[in-house]
């Protein structure tokens, strides 16, 4: 069966100018070779802290920044060397949430109007009143009312905003939903509704899902399967409970172990934090494994060579020299 | 004696669309070398309380009440008083390091400028005491690093400096506004760790403000849960995670996905928006996204009783006082 997205070996680099004058140009490698596989109907999961690469993997799949390297397949067909029609025809196929939900709104826009876009790009034969029964039917199948039509994002809250964005992305009927952080700009109590939303979306139209986030109890919630990165690098990729009940890359497990916990009785039983020290620079990441500079179970190999990624059990990926659990060492 | 005594705030702006009513009737007592942690989210109303209590109101707010610190009243302090309390007894920390970091100065000439001001110390003095303060923050070759400018640390570095800066002068109160959310996680638990300790060690008392009821937890003495400007629940940290008691908070509770938890059911979303502070409800300001609102919860304000010691709650289900 063809995955309804493929992604293979990406490769991600930007081209800095130098540190200082006469300076040599860097190059950031903000995703370097990252594989993944996600069907229709399931949502993976892209976990990691800021620089790690996982809004840049996104915004490569879409075909918003150039790719260096790799390839994005969508049910089989190669993107990359595609036109810009050519492109621009497949997006209807995959769209795109994004974190902030009032600035990826124009504000001189209606709700409807912004709704109604990307069928007048992708529909454009679909008649005014027509156009307009699609609008009000996908708002009221996202929980917003059809009355609403013809407000300014600016006389919607937050969450609203994020259903409005999310209507745009459907009303198409996409097979692909990238959704960047599209959880992280609001408040405790709508974030829920919003993942809700997305679960029951998912479940109607069996559209298949790149769930971006930093928050790994969020991801937890929503994801089938999901992916830790780190630098630009895939750490470890495993099903939703298996990764989560065992974690073989010391970097997940610290990850997971930072998290806090509403419980104040668990929170102060945690003894040592998890990882000291910040995350390198992206644009100097440490030679081998790029996590060695923190991690706790690091050896000289780790500096001299980066760790393969293995699948240490069937669909459990880990790019470790030492992964945890290991009977052999 | 307590360090901090807020009585009846009211905290008011005028705009253009009418009046805001930011805080609403707000009472809270915080002891020397505790933590109070504030909870709430948007317009709730937990960031205008701290910026009334530091007197640093926008131009259009006004404020009524009393906040007593140390037994000396604040509200209608002359400028030079406040000035002189400000940054010294009570100083503040905030979601991001470069609102307080002059990122055209080093380190030292902003520390030292600190104590110099405050403290009346001499250069030479100064510049000991700010690296002997930056070796308490955790930040490596302190001595070096002080010549350094802002935009030389990482972020985790930067909140480690600001931290530094506003113990400076031993304050009796540190205000944090959010101090961990725009931290990676991992950074995150190496900040609350780092000011667990500096309490330990220099005794302050905290208010720690934040929407993150994970941070909350690793943090706090008491737990006050603000919605629409006004006080829905206060009880001592166990008392509020494990018996909380007014619908908002259990909602609270019941909606964060967690990661110790069965992650196969769906979340307890409240239903609806956080209230707008510009038409709050002459009820309850909860009541329309409530499960369970009687009659009442519309028109009538449910007064804050003590339902048992140390623990307040503003609800109309619970029994009269």
């Amino acid at each position: 069966m063809t995955a309804l997205l493929r992604v293979e070996r990406l490769r991600v680099h930007f081209k800095l100018p130098g540190a200082g004058w006469l300076e040599p140009a860097r190059l950031l490698r903000a995703v370097d070779g990252i594989s993944l596989a996600l069907e229709a109907g399931r949502t993976l999961g892209i976990v990691g802290e800021s620089g790690c690469g996982k809004s840049t993997l996104a915004r490569a799949i879409l075909g918003l920044v150039p790719i260096t390297g790799g390839r994005v397949k969508l049910a089989g067909e190669e993107l990359a060397g595609l036109s810009h029609e050519e492109l621009r025809q497949r997006r209807r196929r995959m769209q795109i949430v994004f974190q902030d939900p009032l600035a990826s709104l124009d504000p001189r826009m209606t709700a409807g109007e912004i709704i109604a876009e990307p069928l007048q790009a992708f529909e454009p034969g679909l008649g005014r009143r027509q156009r307009r029964q699609r609008v009000e039917e996908t708002m009221e199948r996202v929980g917003l009312q059809g009355n609403q039509i013809n407000r300014y994002p600016h006389e919607f809250s937050g969450g609203q905003c994020q259903r409005i964005g999310i209507t745009r992305a459907l009303i198409v009927g996409p097979d692909l939903l990238i959704c960047d952080e599209p959880v992280s700009a609001l408040d405790v109590s709508i974030q829920a509704q919003i993942v809700n939303l997305l679960t029951e979306l998912q479940e109607e139209t069996g559209v298949g899902m790149l769930f971006i986030a930093h928050d790994l109890a969020v991801i937890k919630q929503i994801s089938h399967a999901v992916m830790v990165m780190y630098l630009g690098k895939m750490v470890e990729q495993a099903g939703r409970d298996r990764l989560f009940h065992q974690p073989r890359h010391p970097y997940t497990k610290a990850l997971m172990e930072s998290v806090p916990v509403p419980d104040p009785v668990i929170e102060r039983r945690k003894s040592v934090v998890p990882l000291s020290g910040d995350l390198p620079s992206p644009l100097d990441p440490p030679s081998g494994c790029r996590f060695r500079t923190r991690c706790p179970r690091a050896e000289p190999l780790c500096a001299e060579t980066e760790p393969p990624i293995r699948e240490l059990a069937p669909g459990h990926l880990v790019a470790c020299h030492f992964p945890l659990g290991d009977l052999s060492r | 004696m307590a360090l901090l005594e807020v009585r009846n705030l009211k905290v008011r702006f005028r705009t253009g669309d009418g009046d805001v009513y930011a805080v609403n009737d707000l009472s809270l007592t915080l002891e020397q070398g505790k933590t109070l942690g504030i909870v709430g989210e948007s317009g709730s109303g937990k960031s205008q309380l701290v910026l009334a209590i530091m007197n640093l109101l926008a131009a259009n707010g006004s404020l009524e009440g009393s906040i007593r610190f140390r037994e000396q009243e604040l509200v209608g302090l002359p400028s030079a008083a406040m000035n002189r309390i400000r940054g010294s007894r009570i100083a503040m920390i905030f979601q991001d390091p470069m609102t307080c970091l002059n990122s055209y100065l080093t380190i030292e000439r902003q520390m030292t400028e600190v104590l110099q001001h405050h403290r009346g110390m001499d250069r030479g003095g100064a510049r000991r005491e700010a690296i002997r303060m930056l070796e308490a923050v955790h930040i490596p070759d302190a001595a070096r690093r002080i010549e350094r400018y802002p935009h030389e640390f990482s972020g985790g570095m930067r909140q480690r400096v600001m931290i530094a800066m506003a113990l400076l002068c031993r304050p009796d109160l540190l205000i944090a506004d959010e101090p961990t959310t725009a931290l990676d996680v991992t950074v995150q638990a190496q900040i609350v760790r780092l000011l667990n300790e500096l309490q330990q060690e220099f005794g302050m008392s905290i208010l720690m403000i934040t929407h993150d009821l994970g941070v909350i937890a690793g943090i706090s003495d008491q737990v006050m849960v603000l919605y629409g400007g006004r006080i829905c629940e206060l009880a001592p940290v166990d008392t509020l995670f494990h018996r909380p008691r007014h619908p908002y908070t259990r909602g609270l509770l019941n909606s964060v996905p967690r990661l110790d938890r069965d992650s196969s059911e769906r979340l307890q979303a409240i239903p609806g928006n956080p209230p707008n502070l510009l038409q709050l409800p002459p009820g309850c300001a909860f009541a329309d996204r409530c499960s369970e609102r009687l009659e009442q919860c519309a028109t009538d304000q449910p007064g804050l009783v003590e339902a048992e010691p140390g623990h307040r709650v503003a609800c109309h289900l619970e029994p009269g006082p």
